[in-house]
């Protein structure tokens, strides 16, 4: 079996104007998913993943892991930092430790990248159901 | 078709009140003056959304009518033993009113979303105290602004164009076309860099400069600016120092800004990965300014330290003012977060995190906060109104909300409707109703009602009122009377 690349890295999590205006449009949106589900590297990252833009990847924190699509960034650069915009899949692996003061931590947290072109991004539907296990309504 | 002049935007902090929108039949069809997401809202509001209420039945959402989805909620939060009444961020003050008399009424617990975005800086400003201002103020008067762990640029697209960088203030000029220019070089030298890379083979002439070359600012007229960020943002292209500093070590920045701010030397070459020659500059600047303001966002608030991180920026902003005029201000994501600051602060003495359990207002973030009581899986139901927690709490905090009996009243059909037990769908608030609403300089500003809700929707006002007016002949008939 092929060895697959791993990346220690720091997950930052934060707002992007595709993500505010994905939100507007609803959040069972195919453009959400689009913008939401997706994590920008720094591009010598990518390439120490042996990886192009657009591959699946998983990213996993102690407090679980996710797959989402892997695009360039243009912020860089910004080696071993990743950024996902806020939303569900973010939030499927932000750190709820709250350091008594209220707050999770949802940037700064220490993560791993992996890809994972063989696995499949869930939608929202697929994400509520299978980490919380409750039916979900989305056709309504 | 008829033109609404001087709307007030209800999406961002900002809350721009220049909007103009052009209705057809009842339709918004044309927005002037928005940003982006301004437009998305205006324009893309009608679609997909509930027209009627819903409730859980047998593992299923079915329609229902006002008065049986009122009914079950009342009992909900009448039964419940440590209900949570949490968002209220993207909603009137009216409403907000009536959701602390509710949280009252039960015993529960009412937060807002500031305890998962400014919560923190709310800590720091009762720890430290602020030096801050409007943004009028700072329209006219501001020539070094610092985003620090901000990006407006995404978040609140207007504000550097309304209130920072490039309004023509009273005695400050726009930085409009210095920006223009920059933009321009910045193009060409990408260009350049491009070409360099496709023809590595053929001698260029040219020589890109060095990309951390700093940029003579130190010599610039008129305002300034500086960004601090873990990335270079797009907000930070546009500034005149860059400061990249690495994640979770902002704290260490600030007390280095300060020690330099107090002429003392530092004994290391960088901090936090950043130069300190670098940040030497960067003070003289802030020192050297006449009207600084210091705009900080979630980088301080979510990253390590946290609490502290804010408590270091104001005690930067505080050790400033004893050299020249400095503020500072959060850069407040949602359109009333602020004004459900004030409105909690008003009606119970405190911001957020509000606990009515023991008959009296009770504050303690860490404790009575909504994500800490998720952890510690105390919650038997939850009232959500005007946001999204299943979506933007993390996992381990949602697992129990979900758990719990859950009754949503939102415009949009979200994550959170999905799951929930009792479903009202509302009015779009500063659209379809009418309220009041913070700007995130404390400024209150009316939202207008433009067009219409569809029959039978009705504001979030209403529905609360006759949420606490059913619960409390519940409680009645029950022989609970209000605490």
């Amino acid at each position: 079996m092929e060895h697959k690349m791993k990346l220690s890295v720091t997950l930052v999590t934060g707002r992007t104007i595709e993500q505010g205006v994905g939100k507007e449009h609803g959040k069972n949106s195919e453009d959400y998913m689009e913008d939401v589900a997706v994590c920008y590297l720094d591009p010598e990252d990518l390439k120490q993943l042996k990886i192009k833009q657009d591959t699946n990847v998983q990213v996993s924190t102690p407090y679980g892991s996710i797959v989402v699509r892997a695009l360039k960034s243009r912020r860089g650069p910004h080696r071993r930092v990743v950024f996902m915009p806020y939303g569900p899949w973010a939030n499927a692996i932000a750190d709820s430790e709250t350091d008594s003061v209220g707050m999770p931590s949802f940037k700064g947290v220490p993560a791993e990248i992996e890809p994972a072109s063989d696995k499949a991004i869930m939608n929202l539907k697929q994400l509520l159901e299978k980490q919380f296990g409750k039916e979900t309504d989305a056709d309504l | 078709m008829r033109t609404c002049k001087a709307v007030t935007c209800p999406v961002c902090g900002c809350l721009c009140d220049d909007i103009e929108l052009q209705i057809d039949h009842g339709k918004i069809v044309k927005v002037k003056n928005g940003c982006s997401l301004s437009e998305a809202k205006f324009l893309g509001y009608a679609g997909h959304r509930l027209l009627k209420p819903l409730v859980r039945k047998n593992g299923r959402l079915v329609e229902t009518t006002i008065e049986e989805a009122t009914k079950k909620a009342a009992e909900i939060l009448a039964d419940a033993y440590y209900p949570i009444l949490y968002g209220w961020s993207s909603t009137s003050c009216e409403a907000i009113r009536l959701g602390v008399e509710l949280a009252e009424e039960v015993g529960g617990v009412i937060d807002n979303t500031s305890t998962v975005c400014h919560g923190p800086s709310v800590l720091g400003i009762q720890d430290v105290g602020i030096s801050t201002c409007t943004l009028g103020q700072i329209r006219h008067r501001a020539d070094l602004i610092v985003y620090w762990g901000s990006n407006p640029w995404s978040a609140h697209p207007r504000h550097i164009e309304r209130y920072t960088m490039f309004p023509e203030g009273r005695f400050e000029k726009s930085e409009w076309r210095d920006y223009i220019v920059k933009t321009k070089a910045s193009t060409a030298k990408k260009k350049v860099e491009s070409a360099l890379r496709i023809a590595p083979r053929q001698k260029a002439d040219f020589t890109a400069p060095a990309r951390s070359a700093p940029c003579p600012a130190i010599q610039k007229e008129g305002r300034r600016l500086i960004v601090v960020d873990v990335r270079r943002t797009r907000t930070a292209e546009l500034a005149d120092y860059f400061i990249q500093v690495e994640p979770n070590r902002d704290y260490e920045l600030f007390q280095a800004l300060r020690t330099l701010i107090h002429d003392q030397e530092i004994d290391v070459d960088k901090v936090a990965g950043v130069p300190v020659e670098y940040l030497e500059e960067v003070a003289e600047a802030m020192i050297s300014c006449n009207f600084g303001v210091v705009f900080f966002g979630l980088g301080l608030t979510m990253s390590s330290g946290k609490a502290r991180n804010v408590d270091a920026a104001l005690s930067l902003v505080r050790d400033l003012n004893t050299r020249t005029k400095f503020v500072i201000m959060p850069m407040r994501g949602h359109f009333n977060v602020t004004g459900a600051d004030t409105v909690f602060s008003w009606q119970t003495g405190y911001p957020y995190a509000v606990d009515f359990s023991q008959g009296y207002p009770r504050y303690n973030p860490g404790e009575t906060s909504i994500v800490d009581i998720l952890l510690r899986r105390e919650s038997d139901a939850a009232l959500i109104v005007a946001s999204d927690p299943v979506a933007n709490f993390p996992r381990l905090a949602v697992e129990h909300l979900v758990k719990t009996s859950l009754i949503v009243i939102d415009p949009h059909f979200n994550a959170t409707s999905q799951v929930a037990d009792v479903v009202f769908p509302s009015a779009f608030v500063g659209i379809e109703a009418g309220g009041t609403a913070y700007r995130m300089d404390h400024v209150p500003l009316p939202l207008k009602k433009v067009v219409k809700p569809p029959n039978g929707i009705l504001p979030d006002v209403q529905i609360l009122r006759k949420i606490l007016t059913e619960v409390r002949k519940v409680r009645k008939e029950r022989g609970k009377e209000a605490r």
